[in-house]
């Protein structure tokens, strides 16, 4: 980073404390890809932009929260490095920053972990205006509060976030997916549980229901072969392989959510693998039949809703199953689905870093009691 | 570290060192003494009398005798007396314990097995300690899932004992493993040797019920990977028992691994086993583990244990790459040909499982193995970039030689963790001189753009250097956090955050 974007940088956080302080409201939008959580977007991060530190050496990058993935996935990529958990709707824009306050993690989430574990620090603006730094710039660190962890799927609501540390990984030097067809939901879900529990290090397992499994293997190029026949023999049945550009285009299209169809709406729901039969014949009973994925190895679930009764439908499934969700794309009522956990303890947090309400949320989702 | 004793029931508590002294970095800052708050001997022994009614009588110590066991942890230079131990038998001893000291405003600490080496575990004089390690059902496992959920008082290594039978393991690996619980590792945000790959425990803790410090109980993260809304989960694990106490934790586990690829290579300098770490990240090998250890270190592991390190070198790498049998063999050439041109001068590779458990005998023994080299030493525990480890570890050598006192190096290189062990005599005044030269390598670890803490926590021992590494706008919003939270200050008061009398209200009995 030049003196000069260094200035500019200070100008902009500057310019986001500002707002804070001037209030009433801030919602904050970063590239605005999941339109569901932007909608009423009151401050832009788009003058956040930039890499301020790299040090391929160290497994490390800083960057202002409005830098787009893309551009870092990018420069990762120059140096043979990337971010293992495949942040979703890079090509379409999503920031480093709303992929850390939305919580998201692609496909590749399922070998190494998600944004919540490779984001290593953070600087926020908190709701009197205060710029707080939180977690650090090395790998390894356990000194203080974990406010990396917080800002994760926080949706903005304890600040803003002005610069985020990122840890990164080695790219595999090879990627190959086989494409199993299944015999039904039952045998899907079965797949899952017998593949994520194998010691065959997968890159990625996502379930396409009801009969289209996905298994991409990552590493060198001596080993895949092997270890994609040992996944072939593990599964059994019929199944394609993708090598190379149609391997590497068929995730692209995965992380774009290229599948969801025009016009629906889109959330994501948190599942263990073992709840996903249960979840999935829930919103049958409800006649949710839309386009759905349960990916990395059936923890999340994506559920497209085709109109506003399929929205509420799903809200509605969400509260029998006592589960959480998150409205993506289109535009719901409110973006929290569902039950959410934890409330008593957000709430203590929420006085201190947001005292005046500045960064509330429009209303929605049950605050489980417990 | 600690010799640990076995009581009859086959319980495990941590004793404190007796051949040898083990201490960690003792700041006692006379400051942070004075603003202690004092507790009231009345508001004490009304609480003792309710806890009393409250518990059958084998659950609440009491008596000297009993308390002087729980007076100390891993960091044995600190000692407190407690007025009582709760040895808590279920989650509702816990909240109902905590439920009183909130209402008398007694502060109160959770423990474990008591392994902590910065002091996390330490009593709060006078205050009430909740003894967790009969808490240790396993509530539910669920294979296929690849979730566990159990009490605070499991012990870590149990958790991979469990999971065993379904191919599964729990990654996290501190060196104490064998006795150290997992309500502990939740409290302090525990590393070991693979957190480049794996990260630490709050990487792998997805859900956790806990109670409050006054008492309220809540739930926090989900029964899967993925969750909505803030990560409170993630935001209470490394909290140091500040935020209360875990009764739950969901952990994540992981499909065991099926290849090892174990090195041990002896170079002329540390210089170079550093380098070769650099080279080995260069070329995109992401290896499980890269362990390095200095002369002295080696010295110590070898009369401990005979692990077989080489008796001339000067620095000693292991490195070990882990996954599907193909991708180690297809990775192996490549870490032999790094290794090779690193100028190492003897390499040996783990044939087996005995070889390999026997490279590693030595590294997770050296700890305590340096008791066999020097009275008493200090453990200490900070983090610099990885591309500094050389300069930091020439600049902890020109310190121990500046202070007249002998420091062995053993260092997870793969996260610039670094743990100098200072030795030193205080029958012959030197532990003055140990604690100075230990701050000023945490002092160096925040110069250099690290942590005073990769994985102790900062506890009691690294509470006045927290401030070093926050500036004082974070280190206030940390305290408004905490107040939030626990509005009197009860859990684990002077942890972490040093106690500022008058912002602990209701901490002065009246």
């Amino acid at each position: 980073m030049t003196p000069s974007a260094a200035v500019a940088a200070v100008a902009a956080v500057d310019a986001v404390r500002d707002a804070v302080v001037a209030g009433p409201f801030v919602h904050v939008a970063g590239g605005a890809t999941k339109g569901a959580l932007a909608d009423s977007a009151t401050l832009t991060t788009s003058s956040l932009v930039g890499v301020l530190e790299y040090d391929p050496l160290e497994f490390t990058f800083t960057a202002l929260a409005g830098t787009p993935v893309r551009e870092v996935d990018a420069l990762l990529a120059r140096h043979g490095q990337y971010l293992p958990f495949d942040p979703p709707w890079a090509e379409a824009g999503a920031t480093l920053g709303g992929t850390v306050a939305s919580g998201l993690s692609g496909p590749g989430r399922f070998r190494y972990g998600g944004v919540r574990d490779f984001l290593l620090g953070v600087r926020f603006v908190s709701g009197d205006g205060a710029v707080v730094t939180g977690g650090g710039k090395v790998v390894k660190n356990a000194a203080g509060f974990d406010f990396p962890k917080l800002m994760v799927g926080s949706l903005g609501r304890f600040g803003v976030l002005v610069e985020v540390t990122f840890k990164v990984f080695p790219r595999p030097r090879a990627h190959a997916t086989l494409e199993f067809t299944v015999d039904g939901l039952r045998a899907g879900v079965e797949a899952l549980h017998a593949l994520a529990t194998a010691s065959l290090e997968l890159a990625c397992l996502e379930y396409d229901p009801p009969g289209r499994l996905l298994v991409r293997v990552a590493g060198s190029a001596e080993g895949l072969a092997g270890r994609l026949e040992r996944v072939r023999a593990k599964q059994g049945g019929a199944c394609t392989a993708h090598h190379d550009q149609d391997d590497a285009a068929l995730w692209r299209s995965e992380r774009e959510f290229e599948w969801v169809p025009a016009g629906y709406a889109l959330a994501k729901v948190a599942l263990s693998p073992t709840s996903v039969l249960e979840f999935d014949g829930e919103l049958a009973r409800q006649g949710l039949f839309g386009p759905r994925r349960y990916g990395v190895g059936g923890n999340v679930g994506y559920v497209t809703c085709a109109d506003e009764r399929e929205r509420r439908a799903l809200d509605g499934v969400l509260r029998t199953l006592g589960r959480a969700g998150l409205a993506l794309t289109s535009s719901w009522d409110a973006p929290l689905l569902g039950v959410h956990r934890g409330g008593a303890f957000q709430e203590r947090i929420r006085s201190v870093l947001d005292p005046g309400g500045t960064f509330a949320l429009r209303a929605g989702g049950v605050v489980d009691a417990a | 570290m600690n010799p640990m004793r076995r009581t009859a029931k086959g319980r495990i508590l941590a004793a404190c060192a007796r051949h040898h002294l083990v201490v960690t970095l003792p700041i006692a800052s006379p400051e942070v003494a004075r603003t202690d708050p004092p507790l009231g001997a009345m508001t004490v022994e009304r609480l003792i009398r309710e806890l009393d009614r409250l518990l059958a009588p084998e659950r609440l110590l009491t008596n000297a005798a009993a308390l002087a066991t729980f007076e100390s942890d891993g960091l044995t230079a600190f000692k407190a007396r407690p007025s009582a131990v709760v040895l808590a038998q279920t989650q509702d001893d816990v909240v109902r314990t905590v439920q009183l000291c909130y209402e008398h405003d007694v502060p109160f600490v959770a423990r474990g097995s008591g392994t902590s080496l910065s002091g996390g575990s330490l009593p709060i004089p006078g205050g009430i300690v909740i003894a967790l390690n009969r808490l240790d059902r396993v509530v539910s496992l669920d294979p296929p899932a690849r979730l566990c959920v159990v009490e605070p008082g499991v012990l870590n290594a149990q958790v991979s004992r469990i999971a065993a039978p379904h191919g599964l393991y729990y990654a996290p690996d501190p060196s104490s493993g064998a006795v150290c619980t997992i309500g502990g590792n939740v409290a302090f945000n525990s590393g070991g040797a693979h957190c480049l790959k794996y990260g630490m425990t709050a990487n792998h803790v997805l859900g956790l019920k806990v109670v409050l410090p006054d008492g309220e109980m809540t739930e926090l993260g989900s029964d899967g990977l993925e969750s909505v809304g803030p990560d409170l989960t993630g935001f209470f694990v490394g909290s140091e028992g500040l935020f209360g106490i875990a009764l739950e934790v969901t952990l994540r586990l992981l499909p065991k691994v099926e290849t090892y690829g174990t090195v041990m290579a002896a170079y002329r300098s540390l210089a170079e086993a550093g380098d070769a770490v650099a080279r080995i990240v260069a070329d995109g090998l992401l290896p499980g583990a890269m362990e390095i250890m200095d002369r002295l270190a080696m010295d110590a592991a070898e009369a401990a244990v005979h692990a077989g390190y080489p008796a001339d070198a000067e620095g000693l790498l292991i490195v070990e790459l882990e996954g599907p049998r193909e991708e180690v063999a297809a990775e192996h050439p490549r870490l032999m040909q790094l290794i090779e041109a690193s100028g190492a001068y003897s390499v040996r590779v783990a044939d087996d499982e005995v070889e390999r458990a026997t490279i590693w005998k030595g590294r997770k023994g050296a700890f305590s193995a340096v008791g066999r080299l020097s009275p008493e030493y200090l453990v200490q525990d900070g983090v610099v970039p990885r591309g500094r480890l050389g300069e930091a570890l020439e600049r902890i050598g020109e310190l121990g030689r500046h202070y007249g006192l002998r420091i062995a190096n053993v260092f997870h290189a793969g996260d610039g963790n670094l743990h100098p062990l200072i030795l030193f005599d205080s029958t012959r005044g030197e532990l003055g001189r140990a604690e100075e030269l230990a701050g000023e390598i945490l002092r160096m670890c925040i110069a250099m753009g690290g942590s005073i803490t990769g994985e102790h926590g900062v506890g009691m021992e690294k509470r006045a250097y927290l401030r070093e590494q926050f500036h004082e706008a974070d280190m206030d919003v940390m305290t408004r956090v905490r107040d939030a939270i626990d509005t009197k200050q009860l859990a684990n008061r002077g942890k972490m955050l040093q106690v500022v009398a008058s912002a602990a209200p209701g901490s002065v009995a009246s």
